[in-house]
């Protein structure tokens, strides 16, 4: 890994990194890879692992639940009208 | 005046029943001990403004005679389950105003139960560390020893019960955060079967491997909070119905503990294999046999973690992103405030593992990190189903070290995960493991060891456990 490819992370993260940041993650990086790289010493097959788990899905209905409203819009950084306001995107 | 260090649910529900001391009274001794020692330990990170109103309500219950085993009882929960109208910040500045907009199940059922729910307590943020060091509201501190770490990422809660603050408390698991602290504090720490406890309204880190995890001072403080919360939940679509956890009643007589020797060959601090050695033995003298298994993908489990567990930490932690509750942090266009938000509202270690988790999961890298990672947890989890055949229990030191000094490991990561070396198979494979003291070291700090258990066989960890606690 090098300096590049911890801007990348970063870019897809959408995370701001300082450059001292970056260099001291990348030497994180390089001794966490070191130690996670010890799989490739497992012997395992090619085949896929079929996952012992299923969708679990349920029905839905109608029942009052006590949500505030208030308490999620107060959290809202900015509102109007109890609308969550947002930059624009295009 | 009441001897909270001997304290345990069963006393203080007789106690209560037959008047000793009312529901405000039991609450006032443990907020005594909390003005006194809370500033130096740093356990709980807000005591709530209604706990006397907690605390009333509880006493109706005893009026009433509709008092259950944890009615009035004094609990501390860990700052990542959501309590309605309660603030609940995982750690982080990123959420350091966040109200919870509803009751997590775990709380739904305490508050039902009449539990009294005194505080949230300090953690590493969004659960990820092995000593409350990477909290952003600062470091916890071992009562056993204050210029020691508590363990983590469930420091506080283990503080909190240990100092003499609560009497029991939650914390929640990924690997090892509360098996772990328990041991650094001398505590009973309980990682359930994934799929025991729903996870309904806990900030999630890693969604297959979290569990909501007990600490008590005994093993039947552990078994009683346990077994409140232990139930199906629709709501948490990996929690297990009920007619899926019937397990075989083992047979009664001597049991089998298998211990997988291999795995700590080396890397473990002297004394904490001297203890664990020694409490074999103790088995041994009580009519448990002791045999070597061999557990080869096992080895592979801390490695294999630390790539599944930050793949899922990326994706979830994606959902931080300054726009609709927590901080916020101006910016020219939506890019910019993504970016900003999350740059300064996650700590050092959260960012680490987002990276990571992104690194794992990306174009190129994909098969050979996640997906081989993905394979080797299914052969642990093969491997445990196996030898589980020949054995009812596996034991192996909870951690392998003892609590070490505040501002250690934290310059070097890797260090740090080796906290956490033998909580991963429990956590990989899904199956229910205790932690449980086993003595003091030359310096008396606590030691600990561990068994794990077939999934829902919760019941073998207690009568092991509570076996160690007469012979131990």
């Amino acid at each position: 890994m090098n300096i590049e490819d911890v801007e990348k992370l970063a870019e897809l993260a959408r995370i701001e990194l300082s450059a001292d940041e970056k260099k001291s993650l990348l030497k994180d990086f390089d001794s966490i890879l070191a130690y996670v790289d010890t799989i490739k010493g497992a012997e395992i097959g090619d085949g896929d692992v079929k996952p012992d788990l299923y969708n679990v899905w349920r029905e839905d209905w109608v029942e009052p639940r006590e949500f505030s409203r208030e308490s999620i819009v107060g959290q809202f950084p900015e509102e109007e009208a109890g609308y969550l306001k947002v930059k624009k995107i295009l | 005046m009441i001897d909270l260090g001997i304290l345990t649910i069963e006393k203080a529900h007789q106690a209560l029943t037959e008047g000793v001391f009312s529901c405000q009274e039991l609450l006032d001794e443990y907020l005594k001990v909390i003005r006194e020692k809370n500033k130096e330990l740093n356990a709980y990170l807000e005591v709530y403004g209604d706990i006397a109103e907690q605390a009333a309500q509880a006493q109706k219950k005893f009026k009433e005679s509709t008092a259950e085993l944890l009615t009035g009882i004094p609990f501390a929960i860990k700052d990542n389950i959501l309590f309605s109208g309660h603030t609940a910040s995982a750690g982080s500045k990123i959420l350091e105003n966040y109200k919870a907009p509803y009751d997590s199940f775990v709380i739904r059922e305490l508050k039902k139960a009449g539990a009294v729910i005194i505080g949230r307590t300090n953690m590493d943020e969004f659960a990820m560390g092995s000593s409350t060091q990477t909290s952003a509201y600062g470091v916890a501190r071992n009562p056993h020893d204050p210029s020691r770490v508590p363990g983590g990422s469930s420091g506080g809660s283990a503080v909190a019960v240990a100092a003499g603050m609560a009497l029991v408390s939650l914390g929640t698991e990924t690997c090892g955060s509360v098996r772990e602290p328990a041991a650094f504090c001398g505590l009973v720490g309980l990682k359930p079967t994934y799929g025991a406890v729903s996870r309904n309204g806990i900030i999630a880190m890693g969604n297959s491997l979290d569990q909501v995890s007990p600490f008590g001072k005994t093993v039947r403080d552990a078994e009683i909070v346990f077994r409140t919360l232990s139930q199906y939940d629709p709501e948490d679509s990996t929690s297990v119905p009920e007619k899926l956890r019937k397990i075989k009643k083992s047979e009664l007589g001597p049991k089998v503990i298998g211990v997988p020797w291999h795995l700590f060959e080396k890397g473990v601090d002297s004394e904490v294999m001297a203890n664990f050695k020694e409490s074999m033995e103790k088995f041994k003298k009580s009519d448990y046999e002791i045999r070597d298994i061999e557990l080869p993908f096992s080895k592979y489990s801390l490695a294999a973690y630390y790539i599944i567990m930050p793949a899922e930490v990326s994706t979830n932690l994606s959902r931080f992103d300054g726009i609709r509750y927590g901080l916020h942090k101006e910016g020219k266009n939506l890019m910019e405030v993504y970016k900003k938000s999350r740059g300064r509202g996650f700590g050092e270690e959260a960012r680490r593992r987002i990276l990571l988790g992104t690194y794992v999961l990306s174009h190129g890298y994909y098969d050979a990190y996640y997906n081989k990672a993905v394979k080797i947890r299914d052969q642990i989890k093969k491997e445990i189903r196996e030898a589980f055949k020949t054995v009812d229990l596996i034991a192996t030191p909870t951690a392998p070290m003892l609590p070490f000094k505040i501002g250690e490991k934290m310059d070097d990561p890797v260090a740090m995960y080796l906290c956490d070396l033998f909580s991963a198979p429990a956590n990989l494979s899904g199956v229910p493991s205790i932690a449980l003291p086993s003595g003091l070291s030359k310096n008396n700090l606590p030691l600990s060891i561990q068994f794990m258990a077939p999934a829902f066989a919760e019941e073998v960890l207690f009568e092991a456990g509570k076996k160690f606690e007469e012979i131990r």
